[in-house]
């Protein structure tokens, strides 16, 4: 088959078997964009804003674990698409982004929208790509989805000179079966050594913790990762990107550790002596300060980058390998064998755990006139009966989603942890409702967030995702002023957010259905209305309590046995 | 410490400034950075000197193994090594001085390879203590012009880096 660039990028992306792609044309694309419409295997969706491109393929690929596809082109196209490549490549997520550069002849002319993508973009993906010519394009397209979606994921640039997309010059086009790439080799099998190391550490605890991160949605192991919890009968706490791969409602589950965590999750870390590392990466605001992290405990640490092994704390049985053929040759170890903990050590365990939970960290005073924004989650968490698809943006907002929103199944809370990008919440939330047409997506906000990619309203209506936007109204960035609050007396420079859109008339301006939410008792009213109407996007638009802080809180330069919580139930 | 590392790398652009990007990016120190095509034409040798905690050392050996158009490496500082470097010196050489830089040269056995009336160039093969041993012994003063390749290195005896 003989084609010409923009074809062969069709059939190369068909042949990958990539259904989306989100774009926004340009010049340097124009080839491409012609391809695209003499085809119907891929289907396009047109954002408004390059940047909403990268969180919606992002958002897919979170929802779906397909690798998410975008299209922009040269210059301020690839520039605008930066945030959202970083912002994928921090939480590890497979994606191809295919940038249009000026033609060969032209690069390093400083021609008319010329950036050097491959440079700007090196620093915040997991590989880049300058096509060098059309024979070679093929091949490249193929590495770039093995390199994106194997070992580690991450974002993959590929940067495509406009010449060799020229409608009247082809090649023979043959798509590559597999790949071989001497210098890209990712690890998959655990040293069996290793593993069996650990499961005797594991199994000779008296204070066993296991600690599970992103990596085990990423890696598809929360089957794997159910059987060796319940199997232990060990407690489970889980990072911000981890939700989910454990049942949040199973009684082995502690919550959320780190900045925001539970405190039960906290101080078990704390105190335990073994800490089962899985898929996670001792991210600072989970380790808090690292001098004090998890001070008696041996740790084992799985993970499929070694360069995630002992970055930040120093591990005991590092297990380099992919964690759901880890856990599962654990699961078979621990099997084989008669050895248990002590069950006498793990009931006192158990029992000081449960005497920190009896502490109710989360609980918080309800009001009758004005909305709490948990109670607002915890409503959501009802009405969707605690199994949606839920993306949010970055702030108070995120963490209360994350808290009160308990996450039974994987890929369910789409958020952004690592670089915590606001305006991600609406795209990713395109991005999920069109990977799954009939599940119900919700986007969880904050009214400073939202206005950062406000302009996807339009992208919403144009493809009909029926998304619930719960818009948390506190009319300050309440992040920003939390920690005002704590550690600068209250002078709250520049977090009010002063004239403010009628949020209910935006939507309706975008031919959505806009709501007003301000009284306690209208908010499981409004949420069955909404979500009753199941073809339209509906922005639900709560004004909620401005002074409500995250609780409970580990401040800069605390460890896990530090915790602030909140002043009310400090009494209790 | 010091570290010496090699490594192979794809011999494409953009390889050298995917790691000199991640030495800056994440504030690794750099003493010396020198690379050129193998007998492999696909491939470069690197070799770059730097200095950290173990910690960090050992990072940067994951973070190095970790970009894709690294191939291979090796930490030489772990095993028996050579290391050599080229510098090319221009010393003032007046009067007196002029024999006794050219003894200096001897002894150091590095070429003069320019002579004027005030001025030699010297070349100097070696590590980096004799390359300083040697411009310390003509006194800083007489020192004109210094100009270095860097560090490269290879292992002794049978192991080799190869892929
Ligand atoms: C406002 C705000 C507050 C936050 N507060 C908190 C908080 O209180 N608590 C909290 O936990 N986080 C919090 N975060 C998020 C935090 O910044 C980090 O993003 C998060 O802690 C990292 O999660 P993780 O360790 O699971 O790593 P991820 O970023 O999810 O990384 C996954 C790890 O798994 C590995 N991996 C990937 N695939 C596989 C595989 N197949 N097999 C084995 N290993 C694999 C990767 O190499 C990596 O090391 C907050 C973020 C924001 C924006
Ligand atoms: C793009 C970007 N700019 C700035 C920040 C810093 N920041 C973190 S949270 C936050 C405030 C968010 O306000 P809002 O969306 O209203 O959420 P709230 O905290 O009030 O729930 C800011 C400014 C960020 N995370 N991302
Ligand atoms: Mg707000």
């Amino acid at each position: 088959m003989e084609l010409n660039g923009g074809a062969l990028l069709m059939e190369a992306l068909k042949e990958e078997g990539v259904e989306l792609v989100f774009g926004y044309p340009g010049g340097a694309v124009l080839h491409i964009y012609d391809a695209l419409y003499q085809q119907n295997s891929v289907k396009h969706i047109l954002v408004r804003h390059e940047q909403s491109a990268t969180h919606a393929a992002d958002g897919y690929a979170r929802a779906t674990g397909k690798p998410g596809v975008v299209l922009v082109t040269s210059g301020p196209g690839a520039t605008n698409a930066v945030t959202g490549i970083a912002t994928a490549f921090m939480d590890s997520i497979p994606m191809v982004v295919l940038s249009g550069q000026v033609q060969s002849r032209f690069i390093g002319s400083d021609a008319f929208q010329e950036v050097d993508c491959v440079g700007i973009t090196r620093p915040c993906v997991k590989h880049n790509f300058l096509v060098d010519s059309l024979e070679n394009m093929a091949q490249t397209i193929k590495e770039a989805f093995y390199v994106a979606t194997t070992g580690r994921p991450g974002p993959v640039v590929v940067d495509i000179p406009k010449d060799f997309t020229t409608p009247g010059v082809t090649v023979p086009f043959e798509y590559p079966d597999s790949v071989e790439m001497r210098s890209y080799s990712p690890p998959s099998q655990g040293h069996p050594g290793q593993i069996r190391k650990a499961t005797d550490l594991i199994l000779s605890a008296k204070k066993p913790m296991i600690y599970s991160g992103g990596g085990v949605v990423l890696g598809n192991a929360s089957e794997q990762l159910r059987s060796f919890t319940q199997l232990l009968g060990y407690p489970i706490t889980q990072t911000l990107m981890g939700l989910g791969a454990y049942p949040a409602s199973d009684k082995q589950n502690i919550g959320m550790l780190g900045m925001h965590g539970t405190y039960e999750a906290n101080i078990a870390m704390h105190e335990c002596d073994v800490l089962i590392a899985i898929g996670a990466r001792f991210d600072d605001r989970v380790t808090g300060e690292v001098e004090s992290f998890c001070p008696n405990a041996k740790i084992v640490h799985v993970d499929i980058d070694p360069a995630s092994i002992s970055k930040n704390v120093t591990v005991d049985v590092p297990i380099v390998g992919n964690v759901a053929q880890v856990l599962e040759a654990m699961i078979e170890q621990i099997k084989a064998t008669e050895k248990r903990v002590d069950p006498a050590d793990l009931a006192s365990w158990w029992a000081l755990i449960k005497d920190w939970q009896s502490k109710k960290c989360l609980d918080y005073d309800l009001s009758d006139n004005v909305i709490k924004p948990q109670a607002v989650v915890e409503a959501l968490w009802r009405e969707t009966k605690g199994d949606a698809y839920i993306t949010s943006d970055v702030g108070q907002h995120q963490m209360w989603a994350a808290q009160y929103y308990g996450f039974d199944k994987p890929n369910r809370w789409i958020n952004s942890g690592g670089l915590g990008t606001m305006g991600f919440g609406l795209p990713a939330a395109i991005g999920v409702q069109l990977g799954f047409p009939d599940e119900i997506v919700a986007c969880i906000t904050g009214e400073a967030s939202i206005q950062m990619c406000i302009q996807e309203l339009s992208t919403a209506f144009q493809y009909g995702t029926p998304i619930k936007i719960i818009n948390l109204n506190n009319r300050y960035m309440g992040m920003v002023r939390q920690w005002q609050e704590f550690s600068y007396e209250k002078r709250y420079s520049h977090s009010y957010m002063d004239a403010l859109p009628d949020f209910m008339k935006l939507a309706e301006s975008y031919g959505h259905v806009g709501m007003n939410i301000e009284n306690p008792a209208d908010v499981d009213g409004a949420l069955a209305e909404a979500f009753a109407l199941k073809d339209r996007l509906v922005f639900m638009n709560f004004v909620t309590d401005q002074t409500e802080n995250v609780y409970p809180m580990i401040e800069a330069g605390k460890g896990h046995h530090e915790m602030r919580l909140n002043p009310q139930r400090e009494l209790a | 410490m010091r570290h010496v590392i090699s490594v192979l790398l794809e011999n494409e652009s953009g390889a050298l400034s995917r790691v000199s990007g991640l030495f800056s990016a994440r504030g690794y120190n750099i003493e010396s950075l020198t690379v050129a095509p193998t007998d492999d034409p696909t491939l470069s040798r690197m070799t770059i000197v730097t200095s950290g905690t173990e910690r960090i050392i050992e990072q940067i050996i994951k973070q190095l193994n970790k970009l894709v158009s690294v191939a291979k490496l090796t930490d030489l500082t772990e095993v028996e090594f050579i290391e050599r470097e080229i510098m090319l010196v221009k010393i003032r050489a007046v009067n007196s001085d002029r024999e006794e830089i050219k003894r200096l040269a001897d002894i150091f056995r590095g070429r003069i390879l320019d002579v004027t009336e005030t001025t030699y160039v010297v070349e100097l093969t070696g590590d980096d203590h004799k390359l300083n041993a040697f411009l310390a012994a003509c006194g800083v003063d007489n020192v004109l012009e210094v100009a270095r390749s860097g560090a490269t290195g290879i292992a002794r005896g049978e192991k080799s880096l190869k892929v």
